[in-house]
């Protein structure tokens, strides 16, 4: 007696959604027959059949939902009889529900439904894939910059409340593993020790965190900069008559990742535990080296900002973040961060995503190197890499390399900024 | 003798709740109680006093609204015992429900009076005098508590009074002075003024219902004032005096200006004592004589334990349910980590009604936390205009940062109905987004709890 069951259709799997029957009750089916289409996390696939005889009973209709594993039908060879009606088990949840109302009905021990709801309220292990939080943890969650996912919630059914949400930075609660403090050794000579000031530890926690628990990927373009270098001398030259101060290439960097943003919003988004949100505005966070360390300041709606203004804005919060004159404000609500280290002579490096922002940039030097141009000749050319750290939960890498080229045409079609 | 899972002392809102919870869960179950079942609440308190009030905001309108309304009432007049009788009446019916209940659940109900000598055993004097001893392997004492006395002037039934007495009193007294503006004293202050006593309140602290947000007390005090009701706040009782025909009471103001009031009754509604369980066992108490429980609601003595009024406050029947039956989930649901009272409402059945939820404005100064307010009257009100009933707000105390409600305050008609959605935002942490977001029906009063989120963020439709 054939059952057929939720087939694992994809590596990630953990459940299908029955899309439709091929097959209804009572129709033969041969070996190989598709029976229905399933729809995974990642696609609608083809179930096949195993077996031969006839469809004898579906369990799960059209629009159910089930865990591999659960049955879906029943095929009986030929003559063969169904067994016992209690075989009959549903999988689908709606069925589910009926049939513990008929449990209920028929009187069995109230103790144990009483004893299996309270277990159930026991805080469950965070892999499932919605995350039960109070609407006041998912903001002072997201004020924090702190991920939800492996919080053990306090509240009913294990639902994550306020106090359930560590501080930026601190160190996860109970289950994660908090590594001991690490014993140096000493090495015989003059050593310094240089206690942690509180930017040191919440740099070093949060960046922890985010590279170990955000899977990130990595993507890198070379990008033609001798258009943006004749722009920029123009420009700066414009700028010199009027008086004003120069335009550095990062200020182009920023203004053309935030119009790349608009055009793959994509990427402009953050990780929000069991949903995705996709901002509308591109808010850039850009990476300020600072005595020691490093502060992301942002630039609000960067996408309906003209170059002077991003100039102007990034200079101003450079200037404040050296001085620390920051607000508090002026750190939170970045989509998108921007890191350059191409002051430093750095032509290449990847950066840790920023959460839970979903992207962040790395932007190096312009170099002089030789190039094969269109014509297959090797010429003197101007080259930046730019490299892309992204949060794969929340942009795939065809995402990203979209961006990327995105960002490419607009750096080396300066003018196409200026639409 | 029997043998019990589970004998619960008290079939009050701790007892009867309880009981039920642990029948459901499969045990055998006996309340003992002297008194019908149903507990204060239901015999002398929350359920009758509603009953009175209903009447009194009836008569009320009558007399005093009939003519706005377009009624011409000639003649209108009352029968005070059966306004009395028909309080009782809800009262027994309440009992008797319980009463289904217990069987359907299978609990034996034994009326007598319980002791304890030792754990795992209950005396019981039953009312014809016999004595019966049952054993139970675990024993839930929620024998809640009385009227305290005011020191020097005992309750005598008839000049001086508790609110038990209050509810059942055979004639509509001419005068009566109330000592304590709780709930309580309000509401009997509210219930006999309505029918024309001529009543007097009489309040140490500075305002009348003096754990409800500042606001809502002195708007409660002026609605109250305007009905006829003589409010002295911040006013020290210094002499009490009973005679067979009244009281005669000597207040003092803060500056100590002393002045003289009688009146034929006089209502202590001061708070509340423990009522404890006879027999030689050694109960642990709290400093102020309550019942010391451990975080599963267990006493100093294995294997008894203690929910509801005789733990202390708050004195509310819907605390005590949640403590018995978390109390009893503890004791039989292997693994559950009983929980203690948080946040709880409050609720005065006056009219205009007052309920809250969570922190006052004073409370989160004191505590520091910064906060916004959004406030809206009920003047604003499509459906408080069209029932007639315009006095009142909706007060929300919102946290700054993130929006989440910190304390909800209202004064106005069904005020008591509409904080549950207030408790429930509260408890589950919601922020103004969520009450934003949840469409309100029109017309309904709880639009203005909408509002009042809505005005917390400075934009409500209809100020």
């Amino acid at each position: 007696m054939p059952v057929v069951n939720m087939p694992k259709l994809s590596d990630t799997m953990t459940e299908g959604t029955l899309v439709k029957w091929l097959k209804k009750e009572g129709d033969t089916v041969e070996i190989g027959d598709i029976l229905a289409e399933i729809e995974t996390d990642k696609a609608t696939m083809e179930m096949e059949s195993f077996d031969e005889g006839i469809l004898k009973t579906i369990y799960v209709k059209e629009g159910g939902k089930a865990k591999i594993g659960d049955k879906l039908a029943l095929i009986l060879a030929e003559g063969e009889e169904e067994e016992a009606a209690t075989e009959k088990k549903p999988a689908s949840k709606a069925a589910d529900k009926a049939q513990g109302a008929e449990e209920g009905k028929m009187g069995k021990s109230t103790e144990a439904a009483g004893s299996a709801k309270k277990a159930a309220d026991a805080p469950k292990s965070a892999s499932t894939s919605r995350i039960k939080v109070s609407p006041l943890a998912r903001k002072i969650a997201a004020e924090r910059g702190v991920s939800l996912e492996g919080i053990t919630g306090s509240g009913p059914g294990g639902r994550i409340v306020a106090k359930d949400v560590p501080e930026a930075g601190a160190a996860r609660p109970a289950s994660a593993t908090a590594p001991a403090p690490i014993k140096l050794e000493n090495t015989g000579g003059e050593e310094t020790r240089i206690e942690l000031t509180g930017m040191r530890r919440v740099i070093a926690e949060r960046l922890l965190a985010s590279k170990t628990q955000i899977p990130h990927f990595y993507l890198s373009i070379e990008i033609d900069a001798a258009p943006l270098m004749r722009l920029r001398k123009e420009v700066n030259a414009a700028n010199e008559a009027a008086g004003q101060p120069k335009t550095t290439v990062n200020d182009f960097v920023l203004l053309a990742v935030a119009h790349a943003a608009k055009q793959c919003p994509k990427v402009n988004a953050a990780w929000g535990g069991d949903h995705i949100v996709q901002y509308d505005s591109v808010n850039i966070s850009v990476a300020i080296a600072v005595e020691d360390g490093l502060v992301t300041p942002v630039i609000r709606n960067a996408q309906d900002l003209s170059l002077r203004e991003i100039s102007t804005a990034v200079k101003d919060l450079a200037n404040r973040a050296r001085n620390k004159k920051l607000k508090p404000e002026e750190f939170a609500g970045g989509t998108i961060t921007v890191s350059n280290l191409g002051a430093y002579g750095i032509e290449q490096f990847y950066a840790i995503v920023n959460p839970p922002q979903a992207a962040i940039l790395a932007v190096g030097a312009i170099v002089n190197k030789p190039v094969v141009n269109a014509k297959g000749e090797i010429v003197a050319g101007q080259r930046m890499n730019i490299s892309l750290s992204g949060d794969h939960r929340v942009v795939d890498g065809a995402v990203g390399a979209e961006y990327l080229a995105a960002l490419r045409k607009l750096l080396e079609n300066p003018a196409l900024m200026l639409l | 003798m029997a043998n019990y899972d589970l004998i619960v002392i008290g079939a009050g809102p701790a007892g009867y709740v309880g009981a039920i919870r642990a029948a459901q869960l499969g045990k055998k179950v006996a309340v003992v109680d002297f008194e019908r079942g149903g507990g204060t609440c239901n015999n002398y308190g929350c359920i009758p006093t509603k009953a009175l009030l209903k009447n009194a905001e009836l008569y009320h309108d009558m007399k005093h609204r009939a003519a706005e309304f377009g009624f011409k009432i000639e003649g209108l007049s009352f029968d005070w015992e059966k306004i009395i009788k028909r309080s009782r009446d809800v009262s027994q019916k309440g009992s008797a429900g319980l009463d289904f209940l217990f069987k359907k659940n299978k609990i034996d109900f034994i009326r007598g009076t319980a002791s304890l000598d030792k754990a795992g055993e209950v005396k019981v004097a039953l009312a014809d005098g016999k004595m019966e001893t049952h054993t139970a392997a675990k024993i839930l004492i929620a024998t809640g508590c009385v009227s305290r006395e005011m020191p020097g002037f005992p309750f005598n039934g008839k000049t001086v009074i508790s609110s038990k007495d209050a509810l059942q009193l055979p004639a509509q007294p001419k005068s009566v002075i109330v000592i304590g503006a709780g709930a309580i004293g309000i509401e009997f202050a509210y219930f006999w003024n309505a029918f024309g006593t001529k009543v007097t309140v009489v309040e140490m602290m500075p305002n009348i219902l003096p754990v409800e947000d500042t606001e809502i007390s002195v708007a409660a005090e002026k609605a109250l004032s305007k009905q006829g009701i003589t409010i002295l706040t911040n006013h020290k009782t210094t002499k009490t005096e009973a005679t067979d025909k009244g009281v005669k009471i000597t207040v003092a103001d803060a500056k100590g200006a002393e002045k003289v009031l009688e009146a034929d009754l006089c209502l202590v509604a001061i708070g509340v004592s423990p009522v404890l369980p006879g027999g030689k066992l050694k109960i642990g108490l709290t400093d102020r004589g309550y019942i010391q429980v451990n975080d599963k609601y267990e006493t100093t003595v294995r294997g008894v334990y203690a929910a509801g009024d005789i733990i202390g406050p708050p004195w509310l029947a819907h605390v005590a349910s949640y403590e018995a039956i978390q109390a009893i989930e503890g004791m039989f649901i292997p693994g559950c980590k009983p929980k203690k009272v948080g946040l709880f409402p409050g609720c005065t059945y006056c009219h205009p009604q007052v309920a809250s939820y969570g922190l006052t404005e004073r409370a989160a100064k004191e505590k520091g936390i910064p906060y916004k307010v959004g406030k809206f009257a009920f003047m604003a009100s499509g459906k408080a205009r069209a029932i007639g009933d315009t006095e009142g707000f909706v007060k929300l105390i919102v946290g700054e940062k993130h929006g989440e409600i910190l304390g909800a305050h209202i004064i106005g008609a069904d005020a008591t109905e509409m904080i549950a959605e207030l408790g429930l935002a509260i408890n589950c942490e919601l922020t103004l987004d969520e009450l934003h977001d949840t469409i309100h029906a029109h017309p309904t009063l709880s639009e203005s709890v909408h509002e009042a989120a809505l005005a917390a963020e400075g934009h409500a439709i209809h100020t």
